[in-house]
């Protein structure tokens, strides 16, 4: 077996360094490329040792699935910061602060608020009744086949929204980063979660998260120390360096358009640290805001982690503990975002990945001395590679949970009625776990090119609207019953998907073409402008500014021409709409209540004998912990 | 694995689980509410108290920055306080109750 690792960890570098070769633009220069696979190695070469030794241990379905319930509080703390500090939060939410300022903090916060929900209702519970899965929960007094089975669809279909978005955004992170293929970057990342999962199980993806939590939290603090030194660790002084940045001066002037005229520098730099830059519509907010606080307590892969504990109360300690981490990790990323704001600039920023993400790495390599110095370099190679290894990491825990929910909760609990023995409970994990690597990598490369963010807060909506209520009213409730359990899950994810289908989200062909049509017309016009004063100016140098001038805007229209070109005759959406039937980006606002009234009507209308005589067991032994699976003695 | 039968309804009506059942209700629930409706002033706030939110307090902090760090202020305070709680007084009742199962509820 370590023969194995160590033949698919080379192939994985090979794969590497030999497409390296063949790179356009990247944030890394071509001199400096081999300093990015050192450290690339060293950090795959670690994890990769770490699953050996797991692999040692994993052969029960409990080391597989829950590590034995051995990981302790503050491991697992660390864990469940890793499992979610995933690129989008780490890259993603810099980016955001490095572009909008103030709305990008803000748009932070959620995403911790929503660990209180975990923390006061759902962890402690969950860890006393459960057993591996999110089906397991629910399994407990509802009918178990019906809720099993529900409880496995919801959990692959949220895996898969969530794993597509870090699939593309880490093939698309790599190929930004180093150059590398598209597709190869996705078959590296696909391989080595498959490789950490197949042999480790939750072992190795537990140490995986670890590693890589502190990696990330050494890194930024490292960053943020950095770029605060120079201002003396004083708080108003940093805010006063950004609000006195040309930088971001100028992006807000470009932000704001009009409105910046009658503004002065220091009006338009106090403008970034104030709301309004990014989230134009609260309504959508409070819906994501919604999503976000309910649904991380209903994410599969994160509900298996309190599993890995000993026990109820080990679970309390690791959600306090992860609350520590990735709030303060937020923190930090305000340092971050603002301090790439203000030394990178948002144009650097933005000229290699539009959506900010380069922020946090664009630093590392200005602090180290910049984009021509060994030390700048070494530094974007670090934070790559904790980049690279988040991607990994996330991945692994999403295929974990969708494989357990295949092996454990439908061809255990459901195809064979409980009765399997632990080496066949494990091979099918296995199994199941090579499916969903290899429909990962699969979807992975087919959505290349497609926009993939909303993913994300759709895997949190659909998390929110069936699993959270499920969940909730089976462990608080006494009558809800398999009926709501069912009628839940169904329309939960129906209504959050179905609303997705006919929200701004989707590509509308019309819309499409009549935004490149104004490109046109407005290239066109300024060209008729840039023309005639080409044809006046005397001065060689206002010459070349006013030729450069017209090639840009002769590409601009060109690159619209080409998209009106490649929409040909299209009209309508996915769904056949020509343009969204509301204005809302995030359903959570109406799949949620909709969740919650589909588990009390249906518990309701339908009679579940079971349900009820299990209640007293279920409320006494999810508070008290009596009779809660134990940890395996080593 | 298997447990021996409890009698759970005997276990869910003693007054000492019925004590930890009231103080867990009062105390979780009213902590999530208070902690949404904190956490939705802050949206709320950004999106229709926006002057308010730009008044300066010290330098070019203003209040909205203020705002937005007091939710992780408030967020970890929850926790602390709830682990507190629990530290204190829910795990030394669960565990009473745990203790005494078999002679509560032991023959059904």
């Amino acid at each position: 077996m370590k023969r194995l690792l160590t033949t698919l960890s080379g192939l994985g570098l090979l794969a590497l360094s030999e497409l390296a070769l063949a790179a356009d633009v990247s944030a890394v220069a071509d001199k400096f490329k081999w300093l990015t696979f050192v450290v690339f190695g060293a950090i795959i070469g670690i994890t990769m040792y770490v699953t050996y030794l797991a692999a040692k241990r994993v052969k029960s379905a409990t080391e597989f699935y829950a590590a034995g319930r051995s990981v302790s509080g503050i491991q697992n703390g660390w864990a469940i910061a890793g499992d979610y500090l995933s690129a989008a939060s780490f890259l993603g939410i810099a980016g955001l602060i490095s572009l909008y300022g103030y709305d990008g903090f803000m748009y932070s916060v959620g995403w911790l608020v929503a660990y209180i929900t975990v923390l006061l209702v759902i962890a402690e519970p969950c860890r006393n009744i459960g057993k591996y899965t999110l089906g397991d929960i629910l399994a407990f007094r509802n009918n178990p086949k019906a809720a099993k089975t529900v409880a496995a669809v919801s959990t692959i279909t949220v895996s898969i929204f969530y794993l597509t978005a870090q699939m593309v955004g880490g093939g698309v992170l790599v190929k930004t980063l180093i150059g590398i293929d598209y597709e190869i970057s996705v078959i590296v990342v696909g391989v080595l979660m498959l490789a950490y999962v197949l042999f480790g199980g939750m072992v190795a993806t537990t140490w995986v998260q670890i590693i890589k939590a502190v990696l990330l939290v050494t890194a930024s603090i490292l960053l943020v120390a950095f770029t605060w030194a120079p201002y003396g660790f004083s708080l108003p002084g940093f805010l006063q360096g950004a609000v006195d940045s040309v930088n971001i001066q100028g992006q807000v002037t470009k932000l704001i358009g009009d409105a910046a005229r009658n503004m002065t520098a220091q009006e338009l730099g106090q403008r970034f640290l104030e709301p309004g830059l990014f989230l134009k519509n609260p309504i959508d907010q409070i819906s994501l805001g919604m999503a976000l606080v309910l649904g991380t307590a209903g994410m599969p892969h994160i509900l298996m982690r309190f599993f890995t504990v000993p026990t109820a109360k080990d679970a309390r300690v690791s959600v306090i503990w992860a609350m520590a981490i990735i709030g303060g990790f937020y923190v930090l990323t305000l340092f971050l975002g603002l301090g790439s704001a203000i030394n990178v600039g948002q144009a650097q920023i933005t000229a290699i990945d539009k959506g900010g993400n380069m922020a946090g790495p664009l630093l590392a390599q200005f602090l180290g001395g910049g984009a021509d110095s060994m030390l700048g370099n070494l530094f974007l190679a670090f934070v790559a590679a904790v980049a690279f290894a988040t991607i990994v990491a996330v991945v692994a825990g999403l295929v974990l949970a969708s494989a357990s929910a295949m092996s454990h909760d439908i061809w255990v609990g459901v195809v064979k009625g409980e009765h399997a023995t632990q080496e066949e409970e494990v091979r099918a994990a296995r199994i199941s776990s090579l499916i969903v690597g290899a429909v990962a990598i699969v979807i992975g490369i087919a959505a290349k090119g497609q926009n993939v963010a909303h993913l994300v807060a759709l895997a949190f909506a659909v998390a929110a609207s069936g699993n959270l209520p499920t969940v909730l009213l089976t462990l608080y409730w006494k009558r809800c019953n398999t009926g709501g359990v069912v009628a839940c899950m169904i329309v939960g994810a129906v209504a959050a998907i179905g609303l997705v289908l006919v929200s701004p989200n989707m590509a509308y062909p019309l819309q499409v073409k009549a935004a490149q049509e104004k490109i046109v017309k407005g290239a066109d016009d300024k060209l008729v402008k840039l023309n005639a004063d080409l044809a006046v100016a005397a001065d060689d140098s206002v010459r070349a500014k006013l030729a450069k001038d017209i090639a840009a805007q002769e590409k601009a229209r060109a690159g619209a021409q080409a998209a009106i070109a490649k929409l040909g005759d299209e009209r309508t959406s996915l769904v056949g709409l020509e343009k969204p039937l509301f204005d809302l980006k995030n359903p959570g606002l109406i799949s949620i209540p909709l969740g919650f009234l589909a588990v009390i009507v249906g518990s309701l209308l339908y009679r579940d004998r079971r349900a009820e005589d299990m209640w007293d067991e279920l409320y006494v032994r999810q508070n008290t912990g009596i009779h809660a699976e134990t940890a395996v003695a080593h | 694995m298997s447990h021996p039968a409890m009698n759970w309804a005997a276990i869910d009506s003693d007054p000492r689980f019925q004590e930890l059942h009231a103080r867990k209700t009062r105390f979780l629930w009213s902590m999530m509410a208070f902690s949404i409706i904190y956490y939705f002033l802050l949206p709320v706030g950004a999106a229709y108290f926006t002057d308010l939110f730009k008044i300066k307090l010290w330098g070019p902090i203003n209040v909205g920055l203020v705002f937005a760090l007091s939710e992780f202020v408030v967020a970890w305070s929850i926790a602390w306080f709830y682990a507190r709680k629990a530290n204190a007084e829910f795990d030394a009742m669960s565990e009473e109750i745990n203790r005494l199962a078999f002679s509560i509820g032991g023959s059904k």
